[in-house]
């Protein structure tokens, strides 16, 4: 990409991802995994690894690959080590002059498959410093299983695990902030993105992350129709609202240099964004204010720091 | 070899691929996930600026673009889920009940 983002170019360039995979309808994660490939640029190869996901049950099922790289799964915690150790292999055989042209490694996982299970080994590969990509589809839940609740869960999310009723209010626990512990790895990129507007946002982070030597971390939000409970067209709406009330902020870190990539020009009250999804229904029950108020404390608070973070 | 198109429930497991590799890139496209549609997108061309902001968002990859223009939808692999008609800003797609594409 040496010149500026141009999304009718970008479209036009073969799919590497394709149709035909058994993701739901409206389902996030086909829009993020097929906005991230296309930074690849045409003549590279790449190698897709996957955490146990629903990404994985669905785009990969014998005799069936969504991919048109080569794809590689082998378990939900482990899926950083299997990376690595791919792109260690291709190293040795490049420096023999084994293999020609130019290979990408990008691992795929769930927020479930990286807040949680595959933690460690996704905190070994960043620190061993291999040249690979970690992008976590983060769909706040986990999905395949039937939305129970991981750690990316957001507070008062209503999920199987932690059910709405006389005993419990959803989930009673904050969400991990898992890009910031990964920038704390020091690793030379990491960002937060959504797909929203015209995909400027996913795409010049994911080429970032992909032309970045080294390892490098994307989070991307994943709206989930099925375990946030809102109507399958309105994803994009959604995605918009988490960015423009500052639930899910857009920002990177560059060599350890804080930028944020998006400011609403309008910051909306958090209300905006939990209102059209059934898993806060209950936050908006005679009584339960509170818990408006809380959520948007906690908004402001981690925007305020972001915001000395970045120097804006 | 044998390809993936070949291979069904009634495929011996001797004939199938060694450790279940799949060495044909794309082969999802071969399966029909068209039949999952309850609601099913119409697109006029005539209203379409070819802005090309649906094309991403779709899921399943079934908005084809061709020589700056986006042609109608691939309807093997479109699920039917709206999200194309919600980001349009030109009116261009509209969702109809039912999942038989109306031509």
């Amino acid at each position: 990409m040496s010149t500026v983002y141009n999304l009718k170019r970008e479209v036009e360039k073969p799919a590497r991802f394709t149709g035909g995979h058994r993701l739901c309808a409206g389902c996030g994660a086909g829009i993020v995994v097929s906005g991230v490939l296309r930074a690849l640029d045409n003549e590279d190869r790449a190698v897709v690894v996957n955490a146990t996901s629903c990404l994985e049950v669905s785009t990969f099922m014998y005799p069936y690959t969504a991919y048109m790289d080569s794809y590689i799964h082998s378990a939900f915690e482990n899926s950083a080590a299997t990376c690595s150790g791919v792109e260690a292999a291709y190293h040795a055989l490049k420096r023999r002059g084994k293999v020609e042209g130019t290979v990408k490694f990008i691992t795929f996982g769930g927020d479930g498959g990286t807040y949680d299970i595959g933690f460690q080994s996704l905190s070994g590969a960043m620190e061993r410093g291999h040249d690979m990509v970690y992008v976590c589809y983060d769909n706040e839940a986990y999905m395949n299983t039937g939305i129970q609740r991981s750690s990316s869960t957001p507070h008062f999310a209503r999920t199987t695990t932690t059910p709405v009723g006389s005993v419990g209010q959803g989930k009673k626990q904050n969400k991990k902030d898992l890009t910031e512990i990964l920038v704390a790895h020091n690793i030379p990129y990491a960002a937060q993105a959504a797909p929203i507007g015209n995909f400027k946002d996913l795409h010049t982070k994911s080429y970032k992350a992909i032309y970045t030597e080294g390892p490098c971390f994307l989070n991307v939000l994943s709206p989930c129709p099925r375990g946030w409970d809102y109507p399958t067209e309105k994803l994009a709406e959604i995605a918009r609202l988490a960015v423009d009330t500052c639930v899910w902020p857009l920002y990177e870190v560059e060599e350890g240099v804080w930028r944020l990539t998006y400011i609403p020009k309008k910051k909306l009250p958090v209300e905006d964004f939990l209102r059209p999804q059934g898993r806060f229904r209950h936050m908006f029950e005679k009584g339960n204010e509170w818990m408006l108020e809380e959520a948007q404390a906690y908004v402001d608070q981690k925007w305020e720091r972001l915001l000395e973070r970045t120097g804006a | 070899m044998i390809y993936a198109k070949d291979i069904n429930e009634r495929t011996p497991w001797q004939e199938l691929t060694p450790g279940g590799e799949i060495y044909e890139p794309g082969t999802a496209r071969l399966f029909n996930t068209g039949t999952w549609r309850t609601n099913t997108p119409v697109f006029h061309e005539a209203a379409c600026k070819h802005c090309m902001l649906c094309v991403p968002f779709c899921p399943d990859n079934a908005i084809p673009v061709q020589d700056g223009k986006r042609l109608d939808f691939d309807f093997m692999h479109c699920k039917g889920c709206g999200i194309c008609e919600n980001v349009c800003p030109f009116q261009a797609i509209t969702m109809v009940s039912g999942g038989a594409p109306n031509e």
